[in-house]
């Protein structure tokens, strides 16, 4: 299909691009980037007042498909993903069976293949069923596509098996996406230690549990010379010990989710468990320290940690219910009212975090608009205002702490491979 | 219309006052049968206790009898519960059967608000976890009032485990509100300092805490509530935190001493003082009944 992208913003930070142009698309690739193109196509997308960029990439989802499809399918969450502007995600290993071998990832392939609407990666497990015990068939997987490994969810209790883990996975090139939580101190913790958890009346997370991990794992890492990506950084001191290794040129980078730079524990309302996830929402301070690190990049990466629950396992005690919530729709309008209206991030400073440095992280041949790259685009309108409305979500389900949120900005067209998938906000029927 | 009692911390004052002030007109009908009333026959109370209790449980069902209502216990070891069924779904169940006012106890924070939200029958919160015990609190306010007349200004003493208690909580929402100097002390592995935003005072000296006290409230070691050890021993404790007549002389002549209850004898007070007039340990047992009277009818009317 031959699509041309007219006035647009086009953003494309690896190629330092932030300007109104247009873009030709042809064959499933970009095909000229340029002012006033006229060229014969099939579809003309008017983009004034809107910005084209790369597509976004989510480094961080669960799909739940196999095991938990009551939650999110592929079908499901590609769509949800597609809604939310994003061309390429990255699913967790976290299923049931666990992605521990290669026969998994070939079946998870299978299903991409027919029922995604963009395109997935799949992260390997770092350990057999995530128990922390003995490696999975990380080569074996490697060479049926995985594009990291991770156990997230848990971290690799043992050391001497990360390091192991950390030495193995680097002959294959592949990066450990690291959660950091020592589960000794977060005990029976609930939400973040402070004021609130005891104004509450629950057990508190300190930031101490993810700060202890950050340390170790950067120090296993360097001593490995290992590929480290922390996710869902939370804590303040964390940050710190990011910020001291990149200074020293190890090669560490490090993602924050869209919940903990918008909301601190003090949101918390009413025992309502659309607020548990894990790590926690944090205080005030860890907000401001996060802010602080998107801004000087510390934080390399936006990922949403998309954690779809059925209604049953948040609307029940806190203490029971499942931690994380969805986040594929609602993080370009939280990054663009959070970071970008409040002059936190440029657009192509907000941009550079959703797509070419996730891409790079994970050696994915994604995330620019050079000529000749796959067509993954997303046209984002940054004015349109609204209220976040979870009935309207495309993901099968509707965990959010942001229902009701006055909010600013959404993708209006998802190109994937040349294909578009979104038209002007509703996602085409055909697919 | 209030609907459901589930904490002291989103009571505002006026109510508790009201509640307070109820509770004394319902005193004289615990001693005097004939004192009794019906204002609440047609009303059904069940209570659903997720958690072992004595006196909180039988306080609740005696309450409600002496107003004339319907009482009945949902025995969670014998009911659907053990079966797996969820604490919506249980107390949905109870809705339909007509069920007025549930009185919950729960091991899990939140559970009453959870509970308050998904049924239509009035929600007592009976102990949530570590939270809240809202009546325990109301009843201990009520005790030192009918003593001292006032709450306002007075030094009061929470010595114990008082990050993990619903009791000290509720307490310290409910003294605060009403003006008293509140010091609480116990272990440093005890008490979050976080409870200072709470406008309490922490020290970890218990001689300094009860100096001029005029109220020293213990509370029980929970040992089934600790993460991990908290402290070496209970002898070790006591030592340190236990309320015994030479801690106690700090304190102002006329001090009371109160327990929520049930007391580990010789920990967290000596026998000598449990069993003193100083101890108001049975007046608030029998206060809480006339508290738990208060409430029912509060939320009945």
């Amino acid at each position: 299909m031959k699509i041309l992208i007219k006035n647009g913003r086009v953003i494309d930070p690896a190629n330092n691009i932030d300007e109104i142009c247009d873009i030709f698309v042809e064959d499933g690739k970009i095909k000229e980037i340029d002012k006033n193109i006229t060229k014969e196509n099939e579809k003309t997308i008017n983009a004034d007042k809107m910005w084209v960029t790369p597509g976004l990439i989510d480094m961080h989802v669960h799909l739940r498909e196999p095991g938990f499809k009551y939650k999110e399918t592929i079908s499901t969450g590609t769509k949800s993903a597609a809604m939310g502007g994003f061309t390429t995600i990255c699913a967790m290993a976290n299923t049931k069976p666990t992605v521990d071998n290669e026969i998994i990832v070939e079946y998870i392939n299978s299903k991409i293949q027919k029922e995604a609407i963009i395109n997935v990666f799949q992260v390997g497990a770092i350990t057999k069923d995530l128990a922390g015990e003995e490696l999975s068939q990380i080569g074996e997987m490697k060479k049926v596509g995985i594009c990291a490994i991770s156990d997230d969810g848990l971290s690799v209790k043992n050391a001497n098996l990360l390091k192991q883990a950390m030495k193995y996975a680097n002959m294959f090139d592949l990066p450990i996406l690291s959660h950091c939580e020592d589960t000794d101190l977060t005990a029976k913790g609930q939400i973040n230690s402070g004021k609130h958890s005891d104004f509450m009346g629950f057990r508190g997370i300190s930031n101490d549990s993810e700060e202890l991990i950050v340390s170790r794992d950067i120090i296993l890492a360097n001593s490995v010379d290992a590929r480290l990506h922390i996710m869902h950084v939370s804590a303040r001191e964390s940050l710190e010990h990011i910020r001291f290794a990149k200074s020293k040129g190890q090669k560490v980078t490090a993602e924050v989710c869209p919940h903990h730079f918008t909301l601190c524990d003090e949101d918390i309302k009413e025992y309502d468990a659309n607020f548990k996830m894990s790590p926690p929402l944090r205080a005030k301070e860890d907000v401001e320290a996060l802010i602080k690190a998107l801004q000087d990049g510390t934080i390399d990466v936006i990922a949403t940690d998309h954690a779809p629950h059925h209604k049953d396992e948040k609307n029940c005690e806190f203490e029971l219910a499942a931690n994380g919530i969805v986040g594929l729709e609602t993080a370009v309008p939280l990054c663009i009212t959070e970071l970008v209206n409040k002059n936190i991030l440029s657009p192509k400073e907000l941009i550079e975090k959703l797509t070419i440095n996730p891409a790079r992280i994970l050696n994915l041949n994604k995330g620019t608009l050079s000529v000749g790259a796959d067509a993954d685009i997303t046209i984002i309108d940054p004015n349109l205002k609204y209220k976040i409305d979870k009935n309207k979500f495309e993901s099968l389900s509707k965990n959010t702490p942001f229902h009701g949120r006055e909010v600013q900005g959404k993708a209006a067209f998802v190109i994937v491979n040349g294909k578009i998938v979104l038209d002007n906000g509703e996602l085409c029927k055909t697919i | 219309m209030k609907k459901d009692i589930l904490g002291i911390k989103d009571l505002p004052k006026e109510e508790l006052l009201e509640i307070l002030n109820l509770a004394s007109a319902e005193k004289p009908k615990i001693q005097n049968k004939n004192f009794r009333d019906n204002s609440l026959k047609n009303t059904s109370v069940t209570t659903l206790f997720y958690e072992n209790s004595t006196r909180t449980k039988i306080s609740f069902l005696l309450a409600s009898g002496y107003l004339g209502a319907i009482t009945d216990d949902l025995n969670i070891s014998t009911s659907s519960v053990s079966k797996g069924e969820t604490l919506i779904d249980t107390g949905t169940r109870l809705d339909v059967m007509g069920t007025n006012i549930i009185v919950l106890r729960h091991s899990m924070t939140g559970s009453s608000h959870l509970l308050a939200k998904n049924v239509k029958a009035s929600v007592i919160n009976g102990g949530d976890g570590i939270n809240e015990h809202p009546t325990q609190a109301m009843l201990d306010i009520f005790t030192i009032k009918e003593q001292k007349n006032n709450i306002k200004d007075l030094k009061i003493v929470i010595s114990g485990d008082v990050s993990n208690s619903r009791v000290a909580r509720s307490n310290i929402f409910g003294l605060s509100k009403l003006g008293a100097n509140i010091v609480v002390c116990g272990s440093s592995t005890l008490i979050s300092p976080h409870f200072q935003s709470l406008g309490v005072y922490i020290t970890t000296n218990i001689k300094e805490a009860v100096k001029d006290a005029d109220v020293v409230m213990a509370l029980r070691i929970q040992k089934e509530r600790q993460n991990t050890a908290t402290f070496p021993s209970t002898s070790e404790y006591a030592k340190f935190f236990g309320i015994n007549d030479e801690v106690l002389s700090y304190a102002k002549k006329d001090v009371l001493v109160m327990h929520p209850g049930p007391i580990n004898r010789g920990v967290e007070l000596s026998a000598k003082i449990i069993d003193s007039e100083k101890s108001l340990i049975d007046t608030q047992v029998e206060n809480g009944i006339a508290v738990r009277m208060a409430v029912l009818k509060y939320l009945s009317n």
